[in-house]
């Protein structure tokens, strides 16, 4: 059982990792145009090289 | 920022973005496919003008957006807030649950105490910052000395945080804490769907004001022009409208002769003539020749802005309505207090124990909490919004779906809602060749509404143009020429000498001969005549009011076949027309566009406005159709009926589970397993019969 001393913490540790992660892509705004993002990926544009 | 209504994919988005940036001054384009807009960062020198232009010409329809009218800032912020609760709640809850199994299944000793006291560090802190909304929303209720959802909500929670810990100091077998976080993450997940729902019904209906970009041209004392925003006029100001352009202000015709359309101020299909010491208001269509216009009132003086009165008077009249949720709230509420203190105070005197008392109220509060009741109306409404979104139909107000359902009486604009307010010639084959192919060429001459359906008609007929020469418009009168050596005209009744009948009609004169009738019908909107039969078929009462003269509204109204009607209606008639069929027993909903109606729609029980509304028609009415026709008016009908249906049901969903958990809670069997157990089945089904709406 002594086990569980470790595992609990890195578990909520992980889940905070990801619910930081979660925080930071709100505030980038990767949810503010759900639809066109999942068209952009469709295209040809920038296949070669990143847009500048 | 551009708006652009015809995007839908992949090559839209870099068709767009590529025309954008080829465009000499434009540093950054952006399009957002969600919402269907553009955002632009360009040089100074950049206007939205010649942007729209470079999109036309790449074949996207483009307008303006005003950015000012588009500060969203305070909604976006509060669901921002809100997702970041949402989320830090479903964590929380994630963890807490998982901290549960573990006791669920059996540990005891030490490790059950443990794991009460990580559920507790993780628990206390995200409850307290999860739930903020309700208890804001709680305090401020009990302040007024009303009990809303809000109130049993925080007592459930704080209740339940508060006898789980003091159970977790005692090494107690019960602790509440993933009872207490579930609620608050079901509970925000409710909030949220609703918040989303009227934020971007709202946004749209900003949309919708801010394509209109107020501008006029004001004239100098030196003549020359300059483009000014219509709040910067001010009375004496002499504005110049073009042909073709809405008239900014109330004011008097100094110079120049015209035509004005006023259909949708007053409901007029016939346009009006329009010349020096004429009065004008704010919102008609200047048709034919420029005016020059003298300011007497600008800005909230106007007679638009003056219905507004009109419109606050009618919409207390509908304030008393209270939606199923609040219905259910007040019964609910304080049902469950009065059932937790008498569970509570029936176990003190059974046990004199009040640790279990305490115990016993917590779970029947933490059972009871409307978790599903708070997902029961949002969900649906989401769903239904949705649903209707895609089909051209924004629902601007919360409760609109559950009105619609309840409309027995159908009320209708005439110009402007079930005929697109242009006309279209009729009986066109009597017209002798030469004589239409005359008009033909007259008609070609000018940019007059009525002259540009004629000539439509004609050429749609098969005639050819005559060779007319020496065009030339007459500004208010119409449009004259020589062919074969007479004089011809095409234009108003008084110019050409001949009688004016009551219906819409131009007239046509070939030299000396009598002057010839080309008599004009309203043109139907798209889906008007499916929507009045499809209201029928469902066994509704169609009415239509117009402020159109009888002969008119009574020709249209035996066309599309509705048998009652009311002509030549003023504002304040249809508004009263509306309150009177109200205290009649009937529900009305309302479809109205005009300046005339304004009053009307927001008087009537529920209201609908085409896109092509004016403003204050459209923010008087409860539900904006996007497109042009009105065929979605029958669904959403349909959709409100079956949205309705699955709110009681959810309804009754939530009561099911309520009256099967509660006598377990009361009689003291209720373990935090089957707390969570209840909860969550409840909250998901309720979620699952939400997404049946049709």
């Amino acid at each position: 059982m002594d086990v569980l001393g470790i595992l609990i913490p890195v578990s909520l540790f992980l889940g905070l990792i990801g619910l930081g992660i979660f925080f930071w892509m709100v505030k980038r705004g990767q949810f503010d145009d759900p639809e066109g993002d999942a068209h952009r990926i469709l295209r040809e544009d920038y296949d070669d090289k990143p847009k500048e | 920022m551009l708006s652009l209504p015809g995007i839908h994919c992949a090559g839209c988005i870099s068709g767009v973005e590529k025309a954008l940036m080829a465009t000499p001054g434009v540093k950054d384009a952006r399009v957002n496919l969600t919402l269907r807009r553009a955002a632009v960062e360009a040089d100074a020198g950049v206007t939205a003008e010649d942007l729209t232009q470079v999109l036309e010409a790449a074949g996207y329809e483009a307008h303006e957006l005003d950015p000012g009218v588009l500060a969203t800032t305070d909604a976006d912020r509060q669901g921002k807030d809100l997702m970041m609760r949402l989320a830090v709640s479903f964590f929380a809850m994630m963890n807490v649950m998982l901290l549960s199994v573990a006791v669920w299944s059996g540990a005891e000793g030490f490790t059950r105490d443990m794991m009460h006291w990580i559920s507790a560090a993780i628990a206390i802190p995200a409850v307290i910052f999860c739930g903020r909304p309700f208890y804001v929303s709680a305090w401020s209720a009990l302040k007024g000395g009303r009990l809303n959802m809000d109130v049993p909500i925080t007592l459930a929670i704080l209740l339940a945080v508060g006898t789980s810990l003091y159970e977790t100091m005692h090494s107690g077998e019960h602790a509440y804490f993933d009872a207490a976080i579930a609620l608050c993450c079901f509970l925000l997940a409710g909030r949220y769907l609703d918040h989303r729902t009227r934020a971007s019904a709202r946004s749209a209906a900003q949309e919708l004001a801010a394509l209109e970009v107020p501008r006029a041209l004001r004239l100098a004392a030196d003549g020359t022009e300059e483009t000014v925003s219509v709040a910067d006029l001010a009375p004496g100001d002499i504005v110049r409208v073009k042909p073709g352009g809405r008239i900014p202000v109330d004011g008097i015709v100094t110079d120049g002769q015209s035509e004005l359309d006023r259909g949708l101020m007053t409901g007029e299909s016939l346009p009006v003539y329009a010349g020096p010491g004429q009065a004008v208001a704010a919102g008609e269509v200047n048709l034919t020749g420029p005016l020059t216009v003298e300011v007497t009132a600008a800005g909230r003086d106007t007679a638009l802005h003056r219905i507004a009165d009109l419109v606050a008077v009618a919409e207390a009249g509908r304030n008393n309505y209270t939606s199923l949720a609040d219905q259910a709230a007040k019964l609910y509420a304080p049902g469950v207090h009065i059932l937790s203190v008498a569970a509570a105070v029936g176990w003190y005197l059974y046990t004199q124990d009040l640790r279990i008392a305490l115990n016993i109220a917590a779970a029947v509060l933490i059972i009871t909490c409307p978790c599903a009741l708070g997902l029961a109306v949002p969900a649906v409404t989401t769903a239904a919004s949705g649903k209707l979104f895609r089909k051209g139909l924004l629902i601007k107000d919360g409760t609109a779906l559950e009105r619609l359902a309840e409309a027995d009486t159908v009320v209708f604009d005439k110009t402007g809602t079930l005929t697109t307010g242009a006309a279209e010639p009729v009986a066109l084959d009597a017209l002798p060749d030469d004589a239409a192919r005359v008009a033909l060429a007259l008609a070609q001459g000018s940019a007059h509404p009525l002259a540009e359906a004629l000539a439509k008609g004609l050429s749609g007929a098969g005639y050819r143009p005559a060779n007319v020469t020496d065009l030339t418009e007459v500004p208010g009168y119409g449009v004259e020429g020589a062919w074969k050596g007479r004089t011809v005209r095409l234009g108003r009744a008084a110019w050409i000498g001949a009688d004016a009948p009551a219906t819409t009609a131009t007239f046509l004169k070939l030299g000396e001969d009598a002057p010839i009738t080309i008599p004009f019908t309203d043109t139907l909107r798209e889906g008007a005549a499916d929507v009045v039969n499809a209201l029928k078929a469902q066994g509704k009462r169609v009415l239509l009011i117009s402020g159109d003269t009888a002969p008119a509204v009574n020709r249209f109204a035996a066309r599309i076949g509705i048998e009652e009607v009311f002509a030549e209606a003023l504002p304040a008639e249809k508004a009263q027309t509306v309150a009177a069929l109200s205290e009649a027993g009937g529900k009305v909903l309302m479809v109205g566009d005009g300046l005339n109606d304004t009053a009307a729609l927001a008087a009537a029980h529920v209201s609908i406005s085409p896109a092509s509304a004016l403003d204050a028609a459209r923010s008087a009415s409860d539900m904006v159709l996007m497109g042009r026709s009105l065929a979605p008016i029958a669904d959403a009908v349909t959709t409100a009926k079956s949205s309705s249906r699955r709110i009681r049901e959810n309804f009754t969903i939530a009561t099911v589970y309520n009256i099967l958990a509660v006598p377990l809670a009361v009689a003291g069997l209720c373990s935090p397993l089957i707390a969570a157990l209840a909860m969550s089945s409840s909250s998901l089904t309720v979620s699952l019969n939400a997404l049946r709406v049709k």
